[in-house]
């Protein structure tokens, strides 16, 4: 005679410990790296100590807030573009979709860096002045915006076609359906490309310190070279940067869970 | 096959009322493929009809095109008095769009596969158009709502999310949200094929309840017990034209077309 229960039971033991051991090397392998790689930069960068607590309390103090405030800004005024630009994009009025393509293509096709310059040194030019981060904004909003265009759009196609027959057949108008029906789907749908957005919006703000903007790199490269410490005032940077992205991941993780738990 | 389009021949059935369902002259290519050739169909107020045929026959596209999903190539559709020309080129017309908005408001649309709003509650889905389309209060939608999902024996799940929801559950709160429109007629296209066998019961016993109510229908369907059970009359379609109609006796007992007899043969085989 078979135990069945003992067997069962042995079984779940063992894959608890295979399980326990993948995480347990899983986390010995990021301290490892981190001690190599963080060390290997504490010396390149010839760390002195007392500046690293200085100028990290600085930069994180005045510069991620000014970062976090300009991803945030930025994503959500890119967020509307992108609705708007994919119902242009799948407009039949030749008119809206024109626009819209012509947005994406011009943005899609130059690059990002350049946009900023533009908008802040070529638009004054033109009479329109804006200070530093609302010029940020407006770039980092126009750039993602178009490329957020194309995830609308995917996620509007990726509504099933039955959604909108099944308005249509209840009598809802077209722009009714879009709003009640088809967009509120779309949206979840789109929720995780939009996390990675905003995760690929923190690391890109810091292009908007060319312009003068005081966010995490600014501030970093400022303190770093009136210190004399170039080198160790960038690796401080580059830790703040990659704090935020691990937290809004994390969040981003969390959110993701609960769609999916909302399972429709 | 007779020319009015009815299949009584002579003698209308008593309970029946006036045409209220006309389709006439209906013909649909999708590209070069002719896939309805000529369909008279008229429908009279409290009759269900069953439509029949082989996959492909054309039988779902004309319930298609009765309220437009399909905008005809050729022909018309009269319901209830609103009548609709098929205009293939100025489909997309404002115009063109509204009437057949108004078309479809008198005529109740449910699908193979259900297509309840996923993001919505059971009691939203049915609310949600009388509300914003119908413009009647939110009070009144609700009571009206709660009284259909009585109906399908559902108003215990009204606060649920469809996801919860099996297959024949799903489709009989389709039904409760189309009724909640309060349209004139009622248009089925194959509403038990993508259910499990076990659950196709409960569609069925509803709808019947609905056709003996005299709730005026087209029902396309492969259930050939419910359709001699509920319809007043059967339609069988073949490559796009009606090649037999009359009572389901007359129909599925005995089929004066040879088509007919061919396809019943089959059916009843597999």
């Amino acid at each position: 005679m078979v135990d069945h229960d003992a067997v069962v039971e042995s079984i779940a033991a063992a894959q608890d410990r295979s399980r326990f051991r993948f995480r347990l090397i899983f986390a010995l392998v990021w301290v490892v790296l981190i001690l190599v790689v963080g060390g290997g930069m504490v010396l390149a960068a010839e760390t002195d100590w007392d500046f690293v607590l200085t100028a990290g309390r600085t930069i994180i103090v005045l510069g991620a807030p000014i970062t976090i405030l300009v991803s945030v800004l930025s994503i959500f005024f890119a967020t509307i573009l992108a609705v708007l630009g994919a119902l242009g994009r799948l407009s039949t009025n030749p008119v809206l979709n024109g626009i819209a393509s012509f947005y994406v293509s011009l943005i899609r096709g130059t690059p990002l860096l350049l946009q900023i310059f533009f908008i802040y040194f070529a638009l004054p030019q033109l009479g329109i002045v804006l200070p530093a981060i609302p010029a940020g904004v407006t770039a980092l909003a126009l750039n993602y915006g178009a490329y957020m265009t194309e995830i609308f759009r995917a996620g509007i196609q990726a509504v099933p076609r039955g959604q909108r027959e099944a308005a249509q057949a209840l009598g809802m108008p077209e722009s009714l359906l879009m709003r009640r029906i088809v967009l509120p789907q779309a949206v979840r749908i789109v929720i995780p490309a939009i996390g990675n957005e905003f995760i690929a919006m923190i690391k890109d703000s810091a292009l908007v310190s060319i312009i003068t903007v005081h966010e995490t790199l600014f501030l970093a490269q400022r303190i770093g070279r009136s210190q004399f410490q170039p080198v160790a005032a960038l690796l401080i940077a580059g830790a703040v940067y990659w704090v935020l992205t691990i937290i809004f991941s994390f969040f981003q993780a969390r959110l993701e869970q609960r769609l999916r738990r909302s399972d429709r | 096959m007779t020319a009015s389009g009815h299949g009584y021949g002579t003698s209308v059935p008593q309970h029946l009322g006036e045409v209220i369902i006309t389709a006439a002259g209906i013909e649909k290519w999708f590209g070069s493929n002719h896939v309805l050739r000529g369909v008279d169909l008229e429908v009279r107020r409290r009759e269900a009809v069953m439509v029949i045929g082989r996959s492909g026959s054309g039988k779902t596209t004309l319930l298609r095109c009765i309220n437009f999903l399909e905008e005809p190539t050729i022909g018309f559709v009269e319901i209830d008095g609103l009548r609709l020309d098929a205009d293939p080129l100025q489909a997309r017309s404002r115009a063109h769009q509204e009437q057949i908005r108004q078309m479809r408001l008198r005529a109740g649309m449910l699908f193979q596969d259900f297509n309840l709003f996923p993001h919505m509650t059971v009691l939203g889905n049915c609310i949600e158009a009388p509300v914003r389309v119908r413009g009647i209060g939110r009070d009144e939608a609700v009571s009206l709502a709660e009284t259909y999902l009585e109906k399908v024996g559902l108003l215990d799940k009204r606060d649920e999310y469809p996801s919860r929801l099996s297959g024949g559950q799903k489709q009989r709160v389709a039904i409760a949200r189309a009724l909640s429109m309060e349209p004139k007629v009622l248009l089925f296209d194959e509403p038990t094929s993508a259910l499990d066998p076990e659950l196709i019961g409960e569609v069925l016993n509803v709808m019947e309840d609905l056709a003996h109510e005299g709730t005026t229908m087209i029902v396309v369907t492969h259930e050939m017990h419910f359709a001699r059970d509920a319809a007043d009359r059967i339609v069988f379609i073949e490559d796009g034209v009606i090649v037999e109609q009359g009572p389901p006796e007359q129909v599925l007992d005995d089929p004066r077309v040879e088509s007919t007899r061919r396809f019943l043969r089959r059916f009843l085989d597999t």
